[in-house]
């Protein structure tokens, strides 16, 4: 044992029934001959006073590096064991006594093995050492848009103490929520309208010491990663030249509220060119500004109004999403409508109508006004009469008949469309562009010609312009929507330390904006606060190791910079990829993609995975005992085979479980060992992926399922049958799905016979 | 950051709870997390699945529960509820009791010695549908990961076995209540919410009839870990249902029941549609709704079903429903587009009921500002005091998760003040 190795101790646990399933003296012999390992001994418990006596041994024998064999890793808090520490645990009692046979030669094995595969890995772990840049962090945040989501974003970074630099593109804050007459209601009893209170709040952000804010400007480079964001501001006109530098300074970390525009659907509808079919914001901005409802064409003093939702396409052509808002504006605009005139006459036509939670009392208010008209109908026709009224004909799906109203004006309830430009195209149509001249066969020039065609909309539609390798701004989701896990982690963009908020990541109304923005502003709070720790963020929060790159063996590949899911990496001309480690979510993706294998964290690497695998004892051919390897994410499978033995299922004493940060960090070369080392055959476990993916690195399980292929290319090549290596997808709560997974992949191993490579 | 800030006191550990807890020790500020059940994870970590994605709560659950444990700025309370809270925003005590749990967490059990024990008790996180002995795990990935013992339930011969045969240590049958009070800066209510006790609509005749189910029952029908391991069957003779209702806004936007909305039923049953087409390809379904509410980015997801030929869409409300002798239903509704009723006999029904905020039944210990149904919506009325979730107003996981975010934030503005 050399010095870095640290002095190491092992507990093996009789308690939880261990030791009646197992051969503890023998486990230690494991220990204690094959390891020679300084220190091993039996505790009868691993949790409360048990735990207290680990603790005592390590701190009396000056143990470094611990493996207690016991219970899952998952029953402990950080806090059981010192810092300075490093401790593996081994679930015994999950993975090998509550779903194999005891007292069992085979279950022996595995229990054996284990023990091999964890000394073996915490003999390679190292201490990861916080990672700490060469430049000054930043605590500062830059908040991109100046409505409503981001004027509160500033606000509310700036009343927790950091200094926030708000940039608007146009000349004045407030976005539309400053172009709205009145707001629908926010708090009970729902049914009155309010004041915006935007020129409040713009106030306050003017006035905040906190707070430096730039109008007719944009952000024309952000290079850097997060605590580093060096940013270049540019005038957008408005008494500065267009494209003069204004200002550059350093961020911490980067909001985006870059806001909505309104989706005017007039060019679809063959009705849609007549005068005074006008949009709902400009209704609010004529109301704003002149107090009254008037018609554009001829200034007339409007008496009646159909508004129909869903932007006039009812019935006919359903939109590909539902904007929130528009039910909630129709009825306070009705009201506008009402307030002002008590024989007016408001017709609203909606396929649902969509007022959710407390919002349905505004809805009720409208329903008791008599001059409010709701219909759930359809839109057959809308014409024009000389005098200028209009004849909206619809069918009343609720009264079977067709039905026509006279009004003076049509108020088509536009959508949202989010403010965004799609990163990931731009670059691809920028790649695109580069290959037409530079591609090195005709073939492939054409196919980039065919890209370009495809994504030449995107040309110039970039926000943030982005300093990264993988594009100018967020990747989109679906719609265009910049990127998120919008479910339980909404605000986890790909692009660390930089968080979209408001009506740009999702439709919402201004409500939900103020919190939208307020929960954006803590974790753009959040990634300066954890990245001046040297921690990761979001999902391995708290991590503080880093991928180190050994750059005297890179080739160039760019496979590294191409699949990080967070493009954590830049690279130079020549391809070498430049490092940005604050940008970095370690879920070792790269490192799976490295076919060099020069990249590795200081307690996660290709080694010590690899030494794991080959701890393992695999017997002869003759013992008929398959061993098969399994590389199982531990964010979702291992919980899952966790519950699998607390389930008492049937597990097989043939697998040998690895876990990995994400099956993307899954590198082939892991297959390869375990070959050689006479496995027969490897299992994937990883998370669904897909548009519903469910991996929390985005496109981990995605990228090690092309690796799989790969993998088994290459198994083709050792001519090994490529049934060898199979992967699923498993949420955890599928853990019933595994013991048929294991019972039938020794079924495939008995057919195509062991590794022909066994014992060699 | 402020290095002397107190904690911030978060009530309840549901989504809510636990998000705003995260977020804001991540930032670097201490924080007391305070559930009442044995278990954090809530109301959601009873679902199946989260709409649109279809993906199982327990995911994020496991990330979240891993910031927890990783986290040791965050000091969890199971089993405890908040009965005092004094002072003002910045200086708050808060005096914490909690009900014991009888198991030390020295020693992790397993079933093996729960399933010596004849004592039962209702099964809570299967929505009473079956039981549990009085010694139980409170669910698959429960966090803490300790079992309870339902000492109300657990018999005086139990209790014998249970002493005699636990690991020495394990359990401790002589634990009394704790109370203690603890000092933090700020308060964030995450209470969350119960179901609406669709008992109280006789007409829809739930409790009556055994094959109407609620929403939230649904759920753990077609969890793997619920009382069928994830076999949506028919409570009266446990088999698959081929027909099945679902009744929108049972007890919802009724000025009787609950006036309002609660914004994820429409979703909840369009994705329980989802469940039961994937365990059965020729099961029939009719949805009665008054508007479907599918808001948002969530629109696709009903117009995909629309495309399912199986399912079937009625904008009707149902006014009554009985049974016959085989325990089928028999809705009594008219379809209002098409102007008739139709041919109205289920196997199953399905009950969308609404959301109901705990803090209507049990209010914080503190003059707080609800609305009429109990929300503590625009704001509470006291400085340093916070709501997220389905305390504030009714919403799903998704705005839940947001919301506890940003209170977080604002929690953290007045421990630096």
């Amino acid at each position: 044992m050399t010095e870095s190795e640290g002095k190491i101790g092992v507990f093996i646990c009789t308690g939880y029934g261990l030791a009646e399933a197992l051969d503890i003296d023998a486990l230690c012999a494991v220990a204690t001959d094959e390891f020679s390992v300084p220190f091993c001994r039996t505790v009868d418990s691993c949790e409360g006073p048990g735990l207290a006596a680990i603790n005592d041994d390590i701190s009396n024998e000056g143990l470094t590096k611990v493996v207690v064999a016991g219970i899952s890793p998952r029953q402990y808090t950080d806090d059981a064991f010192p810092d300075d520490v490093i401790v593996e645990k081994v679930g015994l009692r999950e993975q090998v006594v509550w779903c194999l046979p005891p007292d069992d030669e085979d279950t022996q094995m595995a229990a054996e093995d284990y023990l091999r595969m964890y000394i073996t890995k915490v003999q390679e772990m190292q201490h990861p050492v916080p990672f700490q840049p060469e430049g000054e962090l930043d605590r500062s945040i830059l908040v991109v848009g100046g409505g409503i989501a981001g004027l509160t974003a500033a606000h509310e970074a700036a009343e927790a103490g950091y200094e926030v630099r708000l940039v608007e593109k146009s000349d004045q804050l407030g976005g539309w929520l400053a172009k709205q007459h009145r707001s629908f209601p926010t708090r009970p009893p729902y049914r009155d309208l309010e004041e915006t209170g935007v020129e409040d709040l713009i106030k306050e952000v003017e006035g905040h010491a906190g707070i430096t804010v730039y109008t007719s400007a944009g952000t024309s480079e952000i290079v850097g990663a997060p605590g580093l964001f060096d940013v270049t501001l540019t005038s957008f006109g408005n008494g500065k030249p267009e494209g003069e530098t204004i200002d550059q300074f350093r961020v911490g970390s980067i909001i985006q509220a870059t806001g909505w525009m309104p989706n005017d659907p007039r060019g679809d509808l063959s009705w849609g060119g007549l005068d005074d079919v006008i949009l709902n914001v400009d209704l609010e901005a004529m109301v704003k500004e002149q107090g009254k409802i008037t018609r554009p064409s001829d200034g007339k003093e409007v008496k009646s109004i159909a508004f129909l939702q869903c932007g006039g396409c009812t019935g006919n052509k359903p939109p590909s999403y539902c904007s929130s808002i528009c039910c909630m504006t129709s009825l306070k605009q009705a009201m506008y409508l009402r307030e002002g005139d008590e024989d007016a006459k408001a017709f609203i036509f909606y396929e649902f109508m969509r007022t959710p939670g407390l919002y349905e009392e505004f809805y009720r208010k409208a329903q008791d006004d008599p001059g409010i008209f709701l219909t759930r109908g359809e839109i057959a026709d809308v014409s024009r009469n000389g005098s200028g009224e209009f004849t909206i004909t619809a069918r009343d799906t609720m009264l079977g008949e067709q039905i026509e109203v006279h009004v003076d004006l049509v108020v088509l309830a536009a959508g949202m469309v989010p403010n965004a430009a799609d990163g990931e195209s731009i670059r691809a149509l920028g790649d695109a562009r580069v290959t037409m001249v530079e591609g090195d066969s005709e073939q492939k020039k054409e196919e980039a010609a065919e890209t370009v065609k495809q994504l030449e909309h995107h040309e110039g539609t970039e926000i943030l312009n982005l300093d990264y390798r993988q594009g100018p701004d967020l990747p989109a989701l679906e719609y265009g929507f910049p990127d998120s896990h919008f479910i339980c982690f909404p605000y986890e963009s790909r692009r660390t330390g930089i968080y979209p908020t408001g009506a740009v990541r999702e439709p919402t109304d201004g409500l939900g904006s103020i919190d939208d923005a307020t929960g954006a502003a803590l974790k753009a709070i959040q990634c300066i606060e954890m990245t001046s720790r040297g921690e990761a963020v979001h999902p391995r929060a708290g991590d503080t190791s880093y991928p180190e790159f050994q750059m005297s063996r890179c080739t160039k590949c760019k496979r590294c910079t191409e699949e990080c899911p967070f493009g954590m990496l830049n690279e130079d001309k020549e391809g070498t990829p430049l490092l940005q480690e604050t940008r970095c979510r370690r879920c070792g993706i790269c490192l799976g993609a490295c076919p060099e294998r020069i990249i590795s964290f200081k307690d996660y690497s290709i080694h010590m995975i690899g030494s794991m695998i080959k701890a393992v004892n695999v017997p002869e051919e003759w013992d008929e005992k398959p061993r098969i390897l399994v590389l199982a994410c531990e964010n979702d499978a291992f919980p899952a085979l966790d519950l699998m033995g607390k389930k008492r299922m049937k597990g097989s004493p043939w697998i040998r479980v690895v876990p990995l940060r994400c099956l993307g960090s899954m590198n082939n070369v892991w297959i390869t060992d375990a070959m050689s080392a006479g496995y027969d055959g490897v299992i994937l476990l990883g998370c669904k992926y897909g548009d519903d993916y469910q991996c929390h690195f985005i496109t981990g399980s995605e990228l090690a399922s092309v690796r799989q292929k790969n993998a088994r290319e290459k198994l083709e090549q050792m001519a090994m049958d490529l049934e060898r290596v199979e992967l699923h997808e498993l949420s955890i709560d599928e853990y019933g799905r595994l013991p048929e997974i294991f019972e039938k992949f020794g079924e495939l191993i008995e057919e195509i016979g062991y590794n022909p490579f066994k014992g060699m | 950051m402020n290095p002397d800030a107190k904690p911030i006191l978060v009530v309840g550990g549901g989504i809510a709870g636990m998000t705003a807890a995260v977020e804001a020790a991540e930032v670097g500020y201490s924080v007391v997390l305070v559930e009442k059940e044995a278990f954090l994870g809530g109301r959601v970590i009873r679902s199946y699945k989260y709409f649109p994605k279809m993906c199982p709560p327990s995911c994020g659950f496991e990330i979240n529960t891993r910031r927890i444990r990783n986290n040791p700025r965050i000091t969890v309370h199971t089993l405890a509820t908040v009965e005092e809270i004094t002072g003002t925003v910045g200086d708050f005590r808060a005096r914490i009791s909690k009900i014991p749990r009888y198991v030390t967490g020295n020693h992790s059990l397993d079933d093996t010695i729960t399933e010596q024990l004849g004592s039962e008790r209702p099964d809570e996180f299967n929505m009473n549908v079956g039981t549990t002995k009085a010694l139980y795990y409170p669910h698959d990935t429960a966090w803490p990961p300790l079992h309870v013992v339902d000492r109300e339930a657990l018999s005086d011969a139990d209790m014998l076995t249970l002493t005699e045969t636990a690991p020495p240590g394990a359990i401790d049958m002589g634990m009394s209540a704790e109370e203690f009070a603890i000092d933090v800066g700020a308060i964030i209510i995450a209470t969350g919410w119960r179901p609406f006790d669709a008992a109280n609509l006789e007409n829809l005749a739930f409790g009556q009839c055994p094959n109407i189910i609620t929403n939230l029952m649904m759920e753990r029908l077609a969890a793997p870990g619920g009382p069928t391991g994830g076999m949506i069957l028919r409570p009266s003779d446990s088999e698959a249902p081929r027909n099945i209702a679902f009744v929108q806004c049972a007890g919802s936007r009724d000025e009787n029941h609950l006036p309002y909305c609660s914004g994820v039923c429409c979703m909840a049953s369009l994705k329980q549609a989802r469940y039961i087409r994937e365990q059965d390809e020729e099961a029939k379904i009719t949805i009665f709704y008054i508007d479907v509410r599918t808001i948002g980015r969530l629109e696709s997801f009903y117009h995909d079903l629309l495309e399912d030929e199986n399912i079937t869409f009625v904008k009707g409300k149902v006014a009554g429903i009985s049974e016959d002798a085989g325990n089928n239903l028999i809705l009594d509704v008219e379809d209002t587009i098409a102007g008739e009723k139709p041919a109205a006999q289920f196997d199953m029904v399905v009950l969308a009921t609404g959301i109901v905020p705990n803090t209507a039944d049990v209010p914080i210990p503190l003059d707080l500002e609800y609305d009429e149904f109990g929300f503590l919506d625009g704001g509470t009325g006291v400085e340093g005091v916070y709501s997220a979730g389905c305390a504030r107003h009714p919403c799903d996981v998704s705005t839940t998760t947001k919301e506890a975010t940003a209170v977080a934030l604002k929690a953290i503005q007045d421990l630096n003040r």
